[in-house]
């Protein structure tokens, strides 16, 4: 392709680009982002890479909004709560190993391995339970019916969390050494490759379950076409349940990551990464798998680098911030136009 | 007895009475056609067969069981697969995964003989076969449709408008294909429009007007009938 046509093409992705390297040049100084960073290169990558990390943790939950969304169309408010009880299994995990901070890493390794799957199936379980008693008699009701339903579901799993552990944060005992494995480029923390660790795996596992495996394929086609995904012999229903368990077991999961790395639990949990994990869908296009673990991603670096160089507290005006502009220029996501893959 | 029998079906939408009392049937190797206008309730008829509605009144007899009242995906176990209207492909999966969909309830793995079948019958789809089936023309997604149909190697096809929205020439082609499957022993319940193309292929046929069966025979005295030539026929 001639670069005239590249450019008619492109004409707005170019001029966007333009905008932005302008403003960048003109007020860059007055971006504390964009100045905090490139005063100090070595020191941002740090951020960036801490980013990262927490963003695999709201991409596990982002594809959990996504994955319900693609096959019913629903945004599954509840979601965010069944993350927020997984973080809860963590803490009864740990109370019921008596896991302290001097416990051996052998011990701590071991109980998780057991702790982990657990959490993830019960989550699992709640998620699919959730589908069954509060979305499916809706089915032929109209959506905003569900969505409300959803909306119910999420405020009584709040405050089944508020139950099990108390209105405050419970603090765990910081299992995960701080130590540094690596400081060049970027420093790494053994936390930073337990999250790594866990994460890579279910993304990547996710992914090759949705393209490859016959159920998996069954839940695209469900996803494409629900009646004619019944004509093919495809048992519709046991397919949006196997969707919820696995959005709920990648939600438990996270959960479980988050109170080890952030060292807490907390009824609370399910609204602010429940918001983080939607927004991140929404920015990658809902439905799209890919999009959703790029947006968690995109997301973690954008409020790490909120958090160190402009203010924590502005974390949620940032997010809404991008969910609106999302929503008003591109409103099928970043990745919808080349999208491959929805399920 | 009848491979298929539906005795007094009556299908509501809603409130909406759109079958009032259908009985048909069809024997084991034949191509029975059902002809009607827009509304008439063709495909709630082959809806309610394949499970997708279900009858608030009447029973469905396939093989000697009943089957009204069985999910799609019971029915389809049942050897009973249909072509939907629209074609419905998956628009995001690629020819040989429609074609996989198609084949999902089968438990032996070994699918080549049926894919060779299947591109034997319609040679286009072997050339489109990693080709999303979205991407694919009108008549591509018909022959997707029926295709996808036989890979389960149902006993009954039912086929709902597949001339629809064809060409002439292409809707020829797609006929001769229902023949050749017919020919190596599928029933075939064939809904039209094109009547005219439908009694030429089917042995027997009914007259569906308003969710009633108002009219039944051969294809040849169907064809002959002055009602149904000033109703179906173009005069």
């Amino acid at each position: 392709m001639n670069i005239a046509a590249w450019f008619a093409k492109n004409t707005r992705a170019v001029i966007a680009l333009v905008v932005v390297v302008a403003v960048l040049a003109v007020f860059g100084k007055s971006i504390p982002i964009w100045s905090g960073c490139t005063a100090a290169l070595d020191r941002c990558a740090d951020i960036v890479a801490i980013g990262v990390f927490q963003g695999m943790i709201v991409a596990l939950v982002a594809l959990g909004y996504t994955l319900v969304y693609g096959i019913l169309q629903l945004i599954n408010f509840a979601n965010g709560s069944v993350f927020m009880l997984g973080s809860v299994g963590a803490l009864f995990g740990v109370e019921i190993f008596g896991l302290t901070k001097d416990t051996p890493a052998t011990t701590v390794i071991l109980a998780f391995a057991v702790i982990l799957p657990v959490t993830m199936l019960l989550t699992a379980g709640l998620n699919a339970g959730i589908e069954r008693v509060a979305y499916r008699p809706l089915r032929r009701a109209p959506t905003l019916a569900t969505l409300i339903s959803a909306i119910g579901m999420d405020f009584i799993l709040q405050n089944v969390g508020q139950v099990l552990i108390g209105p405050s944060p419970v603090s765990l005992p910081s299992l995960l050494p701080t130590t540094n494995i690596i400081t060049e480029p970027f420093v790494i923390k053994v936390s930073h490759v337990f999250v790594t660790a866990i994460t890579v795996p279910l993304l990547i596992g996710l992914m090759w379950f949705v393209q490859a495996t016959r159920q998996g394929k069954a839940m695209r086609a469900t996803a494409q076409d629900r009646e004619a995904a019944g004509l093919m012999g495809i048992d519709v229903n046991r397919t949006i349940s196997l969707t919820f368990l696995l959005a709920g077991a990648l939600a438990g999961g996270a959960g479980v990551i988050v109170a080890l790395y952030n060292g807490s639990a907390w009824w609370q949990y399910g609204f602010s990464y429940g918001l983080l994990a939607f927004t991140a869908a929404v920015f990658g296009g809902i439905g799209n798998l890919l999009g959703a673990a790029v947006g968690g991603i995109f997301l973690g670096v954008l409020i790490s680098l909120n958090a160190f160089y402009v203010d924590p507290r502005w974390q949620d005006v940032v997010v809404f911030g991008i969910l609106v502009v999302v929503l008003v220029f591109r409103p099928t996501g970043l990745f919808a136009a080349k999208q491959s893959e929805r399920a | 007895m009848a491979l298929l029998e539906l005795r007094d079906v009556h299908t509501f939408y809603g409130n909406i009475h759109a079958l009032k009392g259908v009985s048909l049937s069809v024997e084991q190797g034949e191509i029975v056609t059902l002809i009607g206008s827009n509304g008439a309730g063709k495909s709630t008829t082959l809806k309610t067969i394949s499970g997708l509605l279900r009858p608030r009144m009447g029973e469905i007899w396939f093989d000697g069981q009943r089957i009204d009242g069985l999910r799609p995906d019971q029915v389809v176990a049942r050897k009973i697969t249909q072509a939907p209207e629209g074609r419905r492909v998956f628009p995001r999966m690629t020819v040989l995964e429609n074609l996989e969909m198609g084949a999902f309830q089968r438990r032996d793995k070994d699918l080549n003989a049926d894919y060779e079948r299947v591109f034997s019958l319609f040679p286009r789809l072997r050339e489109r076969r990693t080709q999303a089936g979205g991407t694919l023309s009108g008549g591509e997604q018909q022959m997707l449709a029926i295709a996808r149909a036989l890979m389960a190697r149902p006993t009954l096809l039912l086929l709902d408008e597949p001339s629809m929205g064809l060409a002439p020439i292409l809707v020829e082609q797609i006929f001769d294909i229902v023949k050749g499957i017919n020919a190596q022993g599928t029933t075939v319940l064939l809904v039209e429009q094109n009547a005219l193309m439908a009694l030429g292929l089917a042995s027997r046929g009914y007259i569906l007007q308003t969710g009633e069966i108002v009219l039944t025979d051969v294809s040849a005295r169907l064809a002959d009938n002055p009602e149904v030539k000033k109703a179906y026929l173009g005069g």
